[in-house]
């Protein structure tokens, strides 16, 4: 993917590109609004990671009003100290596809960038979803694994739902809570993994390989192989 | 003199002048304004009495003194215009005979001033032509009195002088005029004591308000002004003062442990994750062991991003930004969802979730905030709850409004510190060993504060029973 990250601070930035690339991405860097605002809208990006104060006269916010205005619908991520909820719905507002405060953990970055970007590519209404011999029918609502039925609770389902479609992907415990629950804050307890858990008890018990991985410090993946 | 003597009679030489600024003034003093106040009120109320009573008592007498001689002198000049000289004459002598109370007094002289009749000897001193009123000494019978006279003159160059002898009148008006200066004295006296006592009362209570702000001034916040319990105007005001201390009190506790808390609760998971990075930057051998010390310092400071990031919430809650985030939800579903949430991590810790849920419960307010409010709740719930009990989790509508309610069977929270349980970074004895950051009620306290709501925290005997009360209909009533 080709990811344009605009962040003033050198450390954040060499730091986000660094991890980026290791990831496999292609990416731009600029350091400051205008830089950013040029190279956002002269060349075409799968995703912008954008920091809301940025020196140049152009603030992330400016910045990314003036590309929803010409017309430019690339996925952005705002990546900003400004952690107040007000901020957070002003970025969205702005057209942000996510929010992401500083300071994060590069895993809950990556996953997020990824996120949106699959997200932006609009893959259309889908109605069946397959990793490896583990099947969903969203229409049925049933789940099958080498042709053998699985029972699962709606939020179960739900929670296997979000991990198939983003199968192959690290899934952090926030972008779980938010995407399955819709809840946006931290739960003290490990509410997530005891959920991930049970769901794993009957998707990977009953079966020789499994499917719902484990990324330390970062949350789960699902995939059809072994690391 | 050694020089520590004459250092202590300077120092206190200087506490003296200090303590003479400090009183005011007696002229500027309102005490002393009131007191004075008071004693002319009280003079003046003394005095008008007083003339009262001399108009009543001395004037009457004079009027009716005058009022006789009157009389008598229209009598006598009847008497003359109808019979002439002899019949006057007559009538004095006969006059004279007739008073008893020996005080009438006539004169009848010719062109010359020689007697002709009455009890006088002479034509006193002092009668002139001017005027017809006197009030004179008069020599009568060897004995030297006061007389209130009136000078008539007749045709023929006779004089007549009717009068009254004032001795009754001048002892009453001698008596009168002592008993009414002593109640002068008195009065002054009175005045004084009662002006003495009205200023000491309000200098009492003024000097008890000016005290206790002087000491919290100087640092003890504990002062309190006294409150006579009689619940007039003093009192109020102290007890507004008293309400005003209290806040300020509370404020002032809030921010130090705040300081308290970036002092310790933040410095010390920095301190910790410092030593790790050092101690594996010296001693680590391997990338293994570098790693594992590099996890742990980041874990401490996802840690201490926490701690910040729950201070902000709350800060952001109590400025009350959050209101323009309010929004009409259905409580019942998300108290509901939570349940469903929280029954796999209970039962994970071998405890039952019993959730009580009243359905079809709408409610107008920050959807999110409440979600981490009861999260909070049942995360502490959880974290504190034995194995094999109940943690119970009920919403309910009642008469004053919605009670979210989540009790456990845990240790509880003890009395003494009941009400402390809410502050920033207050963590009971049997809280410390356990992980948290000691906010959690402190921000479910300032969720239901922003709602119009309380937060009761109560015996469960045993367990803790923790009761976010809320309006019945959110915000939507209150504003």
């Amino acid at each position: 993917m080709r990811i344009l990250v605009v962040e003033d601070d050198k450390d954040v930035a060499g730091f986000v590109l660094k991890g980026l690339r290791e990831a496999g991405h292609v990416v731009e860097h600029a350091s400051n609004g205008r830089d950013g605002l040029f190279l956002a809208a002269s060349e075409s990006f799968d995703a912008i990671v954008l920091d809301r104060m940025l020196p140049g006269g152009i603030d992330g916010l400016r910045l990314l009003e003036t590309l929803r205005s010409q017309n430019n619908h690339t996925p952005v991520l705002f990546l900003s100290a400004l952690a107040q909820v007000d901020e957070r719905v002003k970025g969205l507002k702005a057209g942000g596809d996510d929010y992401l405060t500083k300071p994060f953990s590069f895993a809950e970055l990556l996953a997020r960038v990824e996120g949106i970007a699959r997200r932006g590519r609009g893959e259309g209404p889908v109605t069946r979803l397959a990793v490896a011999d583990l099947e969903m029918d969203l229409l049925s609502r049933t789940v099958r694994r080498g042709g053998e039925k699985i029972d699962l609770q709606p939020r179960e389902f739900r929670l296997l739902e979000y991990l198939m479609r983003h199968a192959g992907q690290v899934v952090t415990r926030t972008m779980l809570l938010e995407g399955v629950w819709d809840y946006h804050f931290d739960p003290q307890t490990n509410v997530i993994d005891v959920h991930v858990s049970r769901l794993r008890q009957k998707v990977d018990k009953p079966f020789p390989t499994p499917l719902i991985h484990t990324v330390r410090n970062a949350g789960y993946m699902l995939r059809a192989e072994a690391p | 003199m050694s020089l520590t003597t004459t250092l202590q009679m300077l120092s206190r030489g200087r506490f003296r002048a200090r303590r003479r600024r400090r009183t005011t003034p007696m002229f500027r003093s309102a005490g002393f304004r009131f007191g004075i106040l008071y004693a002319a009120l009280f003079g003046l109320s003394a005095l008008t009495l007083a003339a009262f009573l001399w108009w009543t008592t001395v004037g009457l007498l004079d009027r009716q003194t005058d009022a006789a001689i009157n009389a008598d002198t229209q009598g006598l000049a009847e008497r003359y215009h109808e019979g002439g000289l002899p019949a006057l004459i007559e009538t004095i002598d006969q006059r004279l005979a007739a008073n008893i109370d020996d005080n009438a007094i006539y004169l009848l002289v010719g062109p010359h001033f020689d007697r002709i009749a009455g009890n006088l000897n002479a034509w006193p001193h002092g009668v002139t032509m001017d005027t017809n009123w006197f009030e004179l000494p008069v020599q009568r019978a060897g004995l030297t009195g006061v007389a209130r006279l009136h000078e008539f003159n007749l045709p023929g160059g006779f004089h007549l002088l009717v009068g009254r002898d004032s001795h009754v009148r001048s002892q009453l008006r001698r008596l009168l005029t002592g008993a009414l200066l002593w109640s002068a004295v008195v009065a002054l006296a009175l005045g004084t004591l009662g002006g003495a006592l009205v200023r000491g009362a309000f200098r009492a209570t003024v000097a008890d308000v000016s005290a206790t702000a002087a000491a919290i001034a100087a640092g003890d916040l504990s002062r309190r002004v006294r409150i006579a319990g009689t619940g007039d105007e003093f009192d109020l005001l102290a007890g507004a003062v008293n309400d005003m201390l209290d806040r300020i009190l509370r404020l002032m506790d809030g921010v130090k442990q705040v300081s308290n808390a970036i002092a310790h609760d933040l410095r010390t998971p920095i301190a910790r994750a410092r030593t790790r990075l050092e101690d594996a930057a010296i001693h680590a051998t391997t990338s293994e062991e570098l790693h594992a010390a590099i996890d742990r310092a980041q874990v401490d400071l996802d840690g201490v991003v926490g701690v910040f990031q729950a201070i902000l919430r709350i800060a952001e809650i109590e400025a009350g930004a959050r209101r323009s985030a309010f929004v009409t939800f259905d409580l019942s579903a998300l108290i509901a969802d939570l349940a469903e949430l929280y029954a796999a991590p209970a039962e994970d810790a071998g405890l039952r979730l019993d959730a009580s849920i009243q359905y079809d419960i709408s409610f107008y307010g920050d959807r999110d905030m409440i979600q981490q409010a009861v999260a909070n709740l049942l995360d502490n719930a959880i974290k504190f709850s034995p194995p094999e009990t109940a943690v119970q989790l009920s919403l309910a509508a009642g008469d004053e409004g919605l009670r979210i309610e989540v009790a456990d069977r845990g240790p509880g929270i003890p009395e003494a510190d009941l009400a402390r349980a809410t502050e920033r970074f207050f963590r009971g004895e049997q809280a410390r060993s356990t992980p948290g950051s000691g906010l959690g009620l402190a921000l479910v306290q300032a969720v239901a504060t922003l709602h119009g709501g309380t937060l009761t925290l109560a015996d469960n005997a045993p367990g803790l029973r923790a009761t976010l009360a809320l309006p019945a209909n959110g915000m939507n009533t209150a504003s």
